[in-house]
């Protein structure tokens, strides 16, 4: 049985140029979602049907794809989980975070919320779907996975460890079948408030290392952080989980 | 008796079915897309492109032009003479006497194919090819036998019924091979093909001592884009793989080849003859496409490859890395005898698998995503492409708005190496006191890389771009460092120049440039006291642009004389960098840029001279001990003598 799976995507935008382009991230999930459901694969994305960057999906080889038609300063989520919930859909994918707008990373938890499914995040890849359920691979730093399994449906955020998208043709780009669905989207009032600057670099919490040799450099680079002073607590209540990330971000100045 | 009629009978049934499988070929080429030519200009003009552009190309081997002179002229002389005396019985001695000579001019050339055959290089094709010489030999002598008594040398019924048999055997081996074979796909089609190839060649701007190396745009919309089936194809593109006489010239000539690449330029040739006419490679019998000895994966060989006008070509006929190991130098182009358009072709086929089958291999489709999203194929911010002449004081066109010298810096820019060109190139000029501005980050990548890629669409939107970016600016000369760029400007943005931006503006190479500042004096040089130096032609300035003098001119001027490689000039051996072969990297034997060092080193030169920055990375990439690699503007730049204020 092939699942019925749907990639969002949306506009990316190269760190370099700045210019619009198909978003790394939901690249992947196009690429992860034509392995899974290949030609059947839905594509969606909210905003404009005229965007040239859609094309770079398609390019992909997409026979279509639907956007859900509305204005710039309206909300994505309300348009998408409307849409979502009148399909019979067994996985929704995103990437972890947009790379324009707000790029909170939100999208996926808000329409969890909505439809009453979970989320797994930052997917590596989805290796089988078998009666309703799937094996999925979960990205971990420095290359480690985890497997997980999870009933259908769900929504998965896909990480950048998930398989690269694959070369953007031009002229199934051209061709794709653009379906393009009206919406009344709320005016996301907090984003058209906000006022955008260009990001100034963090500064890095410096990493000190006295190593001697070029061996020791090297293992100090490539080694993980030695998390001495974490914990982990399984079996306390909800309430003292709560208190030790409370006390965590006083202690490290996140709140103060 | 019978020997009077058998010969009139055989010339019209053969000439008959010569007829037919001719007219079958040419249903075949027009199986492609319809191209327009001129149908009587064509014809008109084939036999002086024939005798003067053809044989120039031929004359290079002396051997082969002449024995081709006899061959061919005997052969066309004797088979008109052969049909007004043995169908239409003109019988007057002048005419006998006259078909005996071109008979004997005709035997004398097929003796000397005959003997080129004995031991043949390589290169060339075995097979019916070995054939061809004692048919041709045949076709003489028994014309000669039978037209003796004719022409009242021997007597009438010379030699009784055995004679007569041996003859009519003769005739049909004969005249078999040279009207029966010639439509029907025998080694004598070249000659039909090759003749009609010349009258309708898509590239008639070649003829006459002309040059034509831009490519021709893709069309971009509808249900496909670049060459999938032979039926794709133009035409007169199938019509030119018709003419191949498989002579080999370009297979000797194509690095690809010589490294061991899985290309040989003159079986994708026959691999598109079989593709236009269905069926397999089997009858090939030349040097394949190189299969690397690690791994043999099956279905390489030949006899594998099978092909139809309406199949995917790359599913069954060709490998894609065949057409990815290319490096559009154009030698074979340059050299093969019948003007066929290799690289084309080749590029036809990447259109198709970069534009709708998005199979560019390795870096290619990074490449391309960069280009599309930075305007450089490496991705760098496109606000810090002037970053290198941050020390220059170069006036920039935004506020100068017009200069005499507009410097085309090309993504050199961006190249650490390249940099010290540049930089070279603005010492020069600023020593001339030339009016020179950039277009600082308003230039784009010129589209070179892509559309030998196969993506038409991104190089013509960024020739576009560039052009209405030029088209604000008023210069009298583009001058670039980049053979790549210079290439695209001259020959390429003309088909998309609709606001005329590059109307009356000389584009030039900085090494035709400089030496117009040397010639005029502007430029004092001190004379070069290092060892030996050879120079390298870079395929797209010399073969695709025909400038092989400016270069060595200026290293003249500095006292150099230039020890030549074998190899040099219009022959230059590319130096593996052109047509995106680097990103592709298709694997060989060996690297295209370590022979060509080694035609360096064979020279004793301690310095090889190159004008163009994708050489010098290329050639500077061989590992050391290696002769010096030095851009011609860095070397006279550092001649340069500077005048104290
Ligand atoms: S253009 Fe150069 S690399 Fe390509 S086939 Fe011809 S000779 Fe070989
Ligand atoms: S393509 Fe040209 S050079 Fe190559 S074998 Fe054929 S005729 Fe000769």
């Amino acid at each position: 049985m092939q699942p019925n799976v749907v990639s969002l995507i949306s506009i990316g935008r190269h760190p370099q140029s700045g210019r619009a382009r198909r978003a790394e991230q939901d690249g992947r999930g196009v690429e992860l979602g034509l392995k899974l459901a290949g030609e059947k694969l839905s594509v969606l994305h909210v905003g404009n049907p005229e965007e040239p960057v859609l094309r770079q999906y398609a390019g992909m080889g997409l026979p279509a794809m639907t956007v859900l038609k509305q204005d710039e300063t309206a909300d994505a989520v309300p348009a998408l989980s409307d849409y979502l919930q009148q399909e019979k859909i067994d996985i929704v994918l995103t990437g972890v975070r947009s790379e324009s707008g707000e790029s909170s990373g939100m999208v996926p938890y808000l329409l969890a919320e909505k439809l009453g499914w979970p989320v797994v995040a930052r997917v590596a890849d989805i290796v089988s779907i078998k009666d309703g359920v799937a094996e999925v691979l979960l990205a971990l730093p420095r290359g480690q996975r985890r497997s997980v399994t999870v009933k259908l449906p769900f929504i998965a955020s896909v990480d950048n460890a998930a398989a690269p998208a694959r070369q953007s043709a031009f002229g199934p780009g051209q061709r794709v079948r653009m379906e393009s669905v009206n919406t009344h989207g709320e005016v996301d009032q907090i984003r058209v408030d906000w006022q955008e600057a260009p990001a100034k670099p963090r500064p890095k919490r410096l990493k000190t290392v006295k190593a001697k040799t070029a061996a020791d450099r090297f293992k100090a680079a490539t080694a993980k952080p030695q998390g001495g002073s974490g914990k982990v607590m399984k079996n306390e209540s909800a309430a003292e989980k709560a208190k030790a990330i409370f006390d965590l971000l006083i202690e490290e100045n996140v709140i103060r | 008796m019978v020997i009077d009629w058998l010969p009139s009978i055989l010339i019209v049934v053969l000439l008959a079915l010569g007829v037919i499988g001719a007219l079958r070929r040419i249903s075949l080429w027009r199986a492609g897309q319809p191209e327009k030519v001129n149908l009587i200009a064509g014809l008109m003009a084939m036999p002086g492109r024939y005798l003067n552009d053809l044989h120039h190309v031929v004359e290079r081997d002396k051997y082969m032009s002449r024995t081709h002179v006899a061959t061919a002229g005997g052969f066309v002389l004797s088979m008109v003479l052969v049909i007004a005396v043995y169908v239409f019985h003109v019988e007057q001695k002048i005419v006998t006497w006259l078909l005996l000579g071109a008979l004997v001019l005709m035997l004398c050339g097929a003796f000397f194919v005959f003997k080129r055959r004995l031991n043949p290089p390589s290169r060339l094709s075995k097979g019916p090819w070995m054939r061809l010489p004692k048919s041709l030999i045949t076709f003489a002598l028994t014309f000669i036998v039978l037209t003796l008594p004719v022409a009242g040398v021997l007597p009438e019924g010379f030699g009784g019924v055995l004679l007569t048999l041996i003859l009519s055997v003769g005739v049909i081996v004969g005249l078999g091979e040279l009207l029966f074979g010639m439509g029907w796909g025998g080694p004598m089609k070249h000659a039909f093909a090759g003749a009609l190839h010349l009258a309708f060649h898509r590239r008639p701007e070649r003829f006459g001592g002309g040059r034509s190396t831009g490519l021709k745009p893709a069309q971009l919309g509808g249900e496909s884009h670049g060459v999938a089936k032979p039926s794709d194809f133009k035409w007169n593109q199938l019509l030119g793989f018709d003419a191949c006489v498989q002579c080999g010239k370009c297979e000797a000539m194509c690095p690809a080849f010589a490294a061991g690449q899985p290309l040989n330029p003159k079986k994708l040739i026959q691999d598109m003859v079989v593709g236009l006419a269905g069926g397999t490679d089997a009858k090939y019998a030349g040097s394949p496409h190189p299969v690397r000895k690690t791994g043999k994966e099956p279905g390489k060989e030949v006899g594998h490859a099978k092909g139809g006008a309406n199949n995917i070509i790359t599913a069954g006929l060709i490998e894609a890395d065949t057409l990815w190991s290319c490096t559009t130098c154009r030698a074979c182009v340059e050299e093969c005898p019948m003007m066929i358009e290799h690289v084309d072709a080749i590029v036809d086929m990447r259109r198709f698998l970069t534009m709708e089958k998005g199979d560019t291999p390795n870096k290619g489709s990074e490449v391309l995503e960069n280009i599309i999203a930075t305007d450089n194929p490496n991705g760098y911010a496109p606000s810090s492409r002037t970053n290198w002449s941050a020390d220059q004081n170069l006036p920039v066109m935004k506020e100068k708005k017009q200069a005499d010298v507009l410097f085309w810096v090309s993504d050199g820019a961006f190249d650490m190496r390249s940099q010290r060109i540049l930089r070279s190139f603005v010492k020069l000029m600023k020593a001339a006191n030339v009016d020179v501005a950039i277009l600082g980050d308003e230039e784009r990548d010129s589209g070179d890389l892509a559309r030998r890629l196969g993506d038409d669409a991104t190089f013509q939107s960024l020739a576009k771009r560039n052009l209405a970016t030029l088209s604000q600016y008023s210069f009298k000369k583009i001058v670039t460092t980049d053979p790549h760029a210079y290439h695209c400007l001259r020959n390429e943005y003309a088909d998309f120049d609709t606001e005329g931006a590059l109307k009356g503006v000389e584009v030039l190479h900085h090494t035709t440039f400089l030496n117009q500042l040397v010639q005029a004096g502007a430029l004092k040089l001190d004379t070069f006291k290092g060892g030996k130096v050879t120079y390298h032609d870079p395929c797209y300035l010399g073969r695709y642009n025909g400038e092989y003098d400016a270069p060595r001119d200026l290293l003249r001027s500095l006292g150099i004389e230039v020890a030549e490689m074998e190899r040099s000039r219009f022959r230059s051996r590319c130096c593996g960098g052109g047509g995106g072969a680097p990103i592709t990297d298709i694997p060989g034997e060996r690297r295209i840029a370590d022979m060509r060092m080694e035609d360096v080193t064979a020279t004793g030169a301690e310095l090889v001279a190159v004008g163009c920055q994708q050489c010098t990375a290329m050639l500077e990439g061989v590992v050391e001990p290696r002769p010096e690699v030095k851009d011609i503007a860095e070397i006279l730049a550092g001649q340069l003598i500077e005048e104290v204020h």
